[in-house]
């Protein structure tokens, strides 16, 4: 039978999806733990060999391979802008989109200070932003000298003012830098222009960052590495939202996911307000658009989840018996790998998995303000309105692998209101039961209308 | 010198009329107005001129409240940087009716390079900026201020 391979080299677990494109089927899907420390193929070949049991004897030829990573820490970015509230953030969302960690921000001209900074961040790639085009120039200047004199070995893309390119240019070549450039990323003041950062940074990271990752040796066995996994976990949600040509989508949407150090929302959705009278001010929406919480996990971040939301908002959700949250919470941070093995493991991760996720849709939200003017009250928003979205997707292990997925999208939803922020109101709540999102993602590049359709047939509906 | 101004109405002011009409007047003479709109803040005008490398702010208040919006713009400015704008403001710069002089001189001393009363015509500020800038008007190449 001819079947495609996906594989996605995950920050825990390498995982494997075999389909039937033809027939619209998941065959089997497998997972092993990701072994990039020593040597990535290790662990790619216990997954492999699992798969194999899993296919029950089916005999199958991959006539197609492709896969995404998020492994070795993901794809490190550090953004430079000049206003925080512009160019830095406008490079800040471009880099989230295309799949990237935000290792770091800068802003106006960066020093030696910021620059051991940056190298002790280790960025794959430094996003060059700052100035509108025909607007500031000297920054960006500035900041690309700095580089090519102390930070030349780190690739660099540039997606600020226009007008600086050929002074750029001339200054990374003669420093015989890794570089492209790209459209500004705020070609005019407010205007978000996140595409074309978005792309260059994919092929960046297909030409060169694979290659640095020690993954280009698995590339033979599992095809081309295509993108960082959040990136195919957004391709997933946008083609689930807008459909194909030849099949409908799900409309505006949001996905969680919740992973053991971060937790990650996306929103496909225009976010525009839902009422008449609301004034929509700050940087404009990416329509596709990514945030990540550094502080919200399962794992890694779970005593900062306890920092963040604290005794009452956790104990909400958690119905069993163990008093001492945050011992639990510091214990599990520190035991990364800790499964779940008796009832109160289980009641415990669905109550830190409810608040992570919780937290993480609010912060996302756009938030709506008043102001009380001589002619009454107005109502402004800064980000999305998202009361609209028609579908909220969870996935990430601890809804995947746990016991009470309902409880956590549940608890998406009863967020927020109190500070105002504008979270999904009704959606249908639905569940990534078989861990597909990431594969269908990296499906969709070849076979767009069969990842929508076997999307819409192994997404579980939630009440 | 990019002529570039920031144009915008202060604090929680909606009135948009005005503000399309500076536009359309600098824009139609040549200069390159990038234009924030209503209900804005002093931050966001100030973000608007350093990003784009503006030479200088045009302030719109007409609701009265100018006074208290525009208090501390100039030592903004300065802290980011921009310690050579040019800031303007006029409208409706406070309640009720006082002697021009005093309005002035207030908005002066706040830093304002130029004040101007209800009425003004947009003529009149663009013929103060071009001296302010040292632009020869006619170089600009678009239309007549007349």
């Amino acid at each position: 039978m001819e079947a495609v391979l996906l594989v996605d080299f995950g920050s825990t677990y390498t995982k494997l999806t075999v389909v039937d494109v033809k027939n619209e089927e998941i065959l089997a899907t497998a997972k092993s733990p990701s072994t990039v420390e020593t040597d990535i193929m290790i662990g790619l070949q216990k997954a492999y060999s699992s798969l194999k049991e899993r296919l029950r004897g089916i005999p199958v030829e991959f006539t197609e391979k492709y896969a995404c990573s998020s492994a070795a820490g993901g794809l490190k970015i550090v953004a430079l802008g000049l206003v925080p509230e512009l160019t830095v953030e406008a490079a800040a969302r471009a880099a989230l989109g295309a799949g990237a960690r935000i290792v770091g921000t800068y802003n106006h001209e960066i020093g030696m200070y910021e620059v051991e900074e940056i190298i002790a961040k280790k960025p794959d790639i430094i996003l060059l932003a700052g100035g509108t085009d025909g607007g500031n120039k000297s920054c960006i200047l500035h900041n690309a000298k700095m580089l090519a004199e102390y930070l030349s070995d780190i690739s660099v893309i540039a997606a600020g003012n226009s007008k600086a390119r050929e002074e750029l240019e001339k200054l990374f070549s003669d420093h015989k830098m890794c570089y492209r450039f790209t459209e500004n990323v705020m070609p005019r003041l407010n205007i978000l222009n996140v595409e074309p950062v978005r792309q260059t940074i994919r092929k960046l990271f297909i030409e060169r960052i694979v290659l640095a990752r020690g993954l280009k040796r698995a590339e033979k066995y599992v095809g081309k590495i295509l993108m960082p996994t959040p990136a195919a976990v957004m391709q997933a949600a946008a083609i689930l939202a807008d459909g194909t040509a030849e099949e409908e989508g799900y409309g505006e949407l949001m996905v969680v996911d919740i992973g053991g150090a971060t937790t990650d929302v996306h929103s496909i959705a225009s976010g525009e307000p839902l009422e008449a009278g609301i004034s929509w001010y700050g940087l404009p929406e990416p329509y596709a658009k990514r945030t990540v919480e550094g502080d919200l996990g399962m794992r890694v971040s779970a005593y900062s989840l306890w920092q963040t939301a604290g005794y009452q908002r956790i104990r909400k959700y958690y119905t069993g018996s163990n008093s001492d949250i945050e011992q639990k919470c510091l214990l599990l941070s520190e035991q990364i790998d800790r499964i779940p093995v008796n009832d109160d493991d289980f009641e415990f991760d669905a109550a830190l998995g409810a608040v992570a996720a919780q937290i993480a849709v609010e912060r996302h939200a756009g938030m709506l303000e008043r102001h009380y003017t001589p002619t009454g009250l107005v109502y402004a928003l800064q980000g999305k309105d998202l009361r609209g979205v028609s579908c909220l997707i969870g996935t990430g292990g601890v809804l995947v692998k746990g016991r009470d997925p309902q409880r956590i999208l549940q608890a998406t939803l009863e967020g927020g209101f109190g500070e105002g922020r504008l979270i999904p109101q009704k959606p249908q709540l639905m569940l990534d039961s078989s861990y597909i999102l990431s594969a269908m993602g990296l499906l969709s590049n070849a076979y767009p209308v069969q990842a929508l359709r076997i999307m819409k047939k192994y997404l579980k509906r939630i009440v | 010198m990019s002529n570039t101004i920031v144009l915008g109405v202060i604090g929680s002011d909606c009135h948009a009329v005005g503000n399309k009409i500076l536009d359309h007047a600098f824009s139609s003479v040549g200069f390159k107005v990038i234009n924030i709109g209503v209900l804005s803040s002093q931050e966001d005008f100030i973000n608007a001129a350093v990003e784009t490398d503006a030479d200088a702010i045009l302030v719109s208040s007409l609701y009265g409240h100018g006074e208290i919006d525009c208090r501390g713009f100039r030592e903004k400015c300065e802290e980011e940087g921009l310690s050579e704008i040019l800031l303007y403001v006029g409208g409706n710069l406070v309640v009720g009716k006082q002697e021009w002089k005093t309005v002035e001189n207030l908005y002066k001393k706040m830093g304002f390079n130029r004040v101007y009363p209800p009425g003004t015509s947009p003529a009149a500020a663009i013929t103060d900026l071009a001296q302010d800038l040292k632009i020869d008007l006619s170089k600009l190449g678009k239309v007549k201020v007349s």
